[in-house]
């Protein structure tokens, strides 16, 4: 047995919180410069130099890449054989936004009612909490701060076995032309494919914080990962909407056992701030 | 880029085209989703708005609170449609022009033509460097919705394209 206290649970929450509204991920900043390189219209190039000076300006100045800083989502991998102290798991990750939130002067997008009074909890929590029991000892932290252009032009679809393939590559395709410039594109795709209805939505989320040029494990998979990418680049939404070929960064799938009778799709869309950090303890 | 100065006169805005890209100077306000129903619910029951809606700019915008010593936070648009089912009836009594990000609906479309209004479109994610662009900010409205209260911006060289021109024509059309 392993003892870890929560407070090294809060202090990791706070400080990826507060550091991934400020910077982006290296992958994600790449493909920028890659797609503003390939971009031929000054208008589409335009808007990703603008993009990529304002990530200098947020970065050198300290000011949040985007004012939506996000709804914090956290994904706790914990080993079987931890046990922690000095605390509650849950007020410790809470209480890690709320200080980041508070501390580095990011926008608070959270309201304690979704339908009623939709009044403003005024610290950014409630956070959403994934924990996943593991082997080991270790303790595995990730979070992610999700923004909401993006995150209501997801959908999910419960796809008929028959539909195959092609059915993914339709049900992707309309997703991403859908969402079109309210997604703030270049967008990065997250697809989950089986499970249950919500497990696939977990999923599609799950494949947003895998790094961009890692594709898929399974060749399959990988291929349709490629071919997906490619052939929403050829939607034409552009920078912004603003037409162009860089729409899209990256398509990552992740994949799940599911019911004889089913196949679920879920689509998570995240726009170009694709804010995500991880630490292991 | 061409200059234009807000709030924005009918003449001027019969002048901007889809698709040009201008620098916004001058008085803009913010408003988004809680703000809009508030507004809305001002005018059924006939009480005075927080600003003249008079040729002026409203900007979907819920900013980041702003650090100390610093005059503004990060402040790029919000999704416009969210917005849509408030839109014409604050064209109708004035507003001059929006500035978001995405789609508008047929019904804002129409309300734009009616009123010669014009929709911007400012480029979203960029928040950082659209925050620079606010040289004043004061809280005018609503102080209880944060992020989401009505601020009065003075703004300088804020760069927008032209979304949806007083003719009703969509860069999103193109």
């Amino acid at each position: 047995m392993r003892e870890i206290s929560v407070e090294k649970i809060r202090e990791a929450v706070e400080k990826m919180c507060g550091e991934i509204a400020f910077v982006y991920p290296k992958d994600v900043l790449q493909r920028l410069e890659k797609g503003a390189q390939r971009e031929d219209t000054p208008r589409a190039q335009g808007a990703l130099q603008i993009l990529l000076k304002n990530a200098e300006i947020a970065r050198d100045k300290h000011i949040p890449i985007c004012q939506d800083t996000g709804m914090a989502v956290v994904w706790l991998k914990i080993g079987q054989e931890v046990h922690f102290v000095e605390g509650s798991l849950q007020e410790a990750i809470q209480e890690g936004v709320r200080q980041a939130y508070r501390n580095q002067y990011l926008r608070n997008s959270v309201v304690d009612d979704p339908l009623f009074e939709r009044k403003n909890t005024s610290d950014n929590t409630p956070a959403v909490i994934y924990t996943e029991i593991v082997d080991g000892d270790r303790v595995e932290i990730e979070v992610a701060a999700k923004g909401f252009g993006s995150e209501n032009m997801s959908r999910i679809q419960m796809c008929k076995p028959a539909q195959g393939r092609q059915g993914v590559v339709d049900f992707v395709l309309e997703t991403i032309r859908l969402a079109g410039p309210n997604a703030c594109p270049p967008m990065v795709v997250g697809v989950g494919i089986g499970g249950t209805f919500d497990y696939a939505a977990v999923l599609a989320k799950k494949a947003l914080l895998r790094p961009l040029d890692q594709r898929h494990a399974i060749e399959e998979y990988a291929r349709l990962e490629e071919e997906l990418l490619e052939r929403a680049n050829q939607l034409n939404i552009g920078p912004l909407g603003l037409k162009g070929k860089c729409s899209v960064l990256a398509v990552n799938i992740e994949h799940f056992p599911t019911h004889i009778a089913g196949m679920p799709v879920a689509v998570n869309i995240n726009c170009h701030v694709l804010r995500h950090d991880k630490v292991v303890l | 880029m061409r200059k234009i100065q807000c709030p924005i006169t009918e003449e001027v805005r019969r002048t901007l085209k889809m698709g040009e890209q201008v620098a916004l100077s001058g008085v803009i306000y913010t408003a988004r989703d809680a703000a809009h129903k508030r507004l809305s619910e001002m005018i059924r029951k006939k009480e005075p708005l927080p600003f003249d809606l008079k040729d002026a700019v409203i900007y979907y915008v819920g900013p980041t609170q702003t650090p100390p010593n610093a005059v503004f936070g990060s402040a790029g648009p919000t999704t416009s449609s969210r917005m849509d089912s408030y839109t014409p009836e604050l064209l109708d009594l004035g507003l001059g022009a929006m500035i978001g990000k995405g789609y508008r609906s047929p019904a804002v479309k129409e309300a734009i033509c009616r009123n010669h209004a014009v929709y911007f479109v400012a480029l979203g994610g960029a928040g950082a460097y659209l925050g620079q662009c606010v040289v004043k900010a004061e809280c005018i409205a609503f102080e209880d919705l944060e992020s989401e209260a009505i601020r009065r911006l003075e703004v300088v060289d804020l760069p927008v394209f032209v979304g949806i021109d007083c003719c009703g024509q969509d860069i999103y059309d193109e």
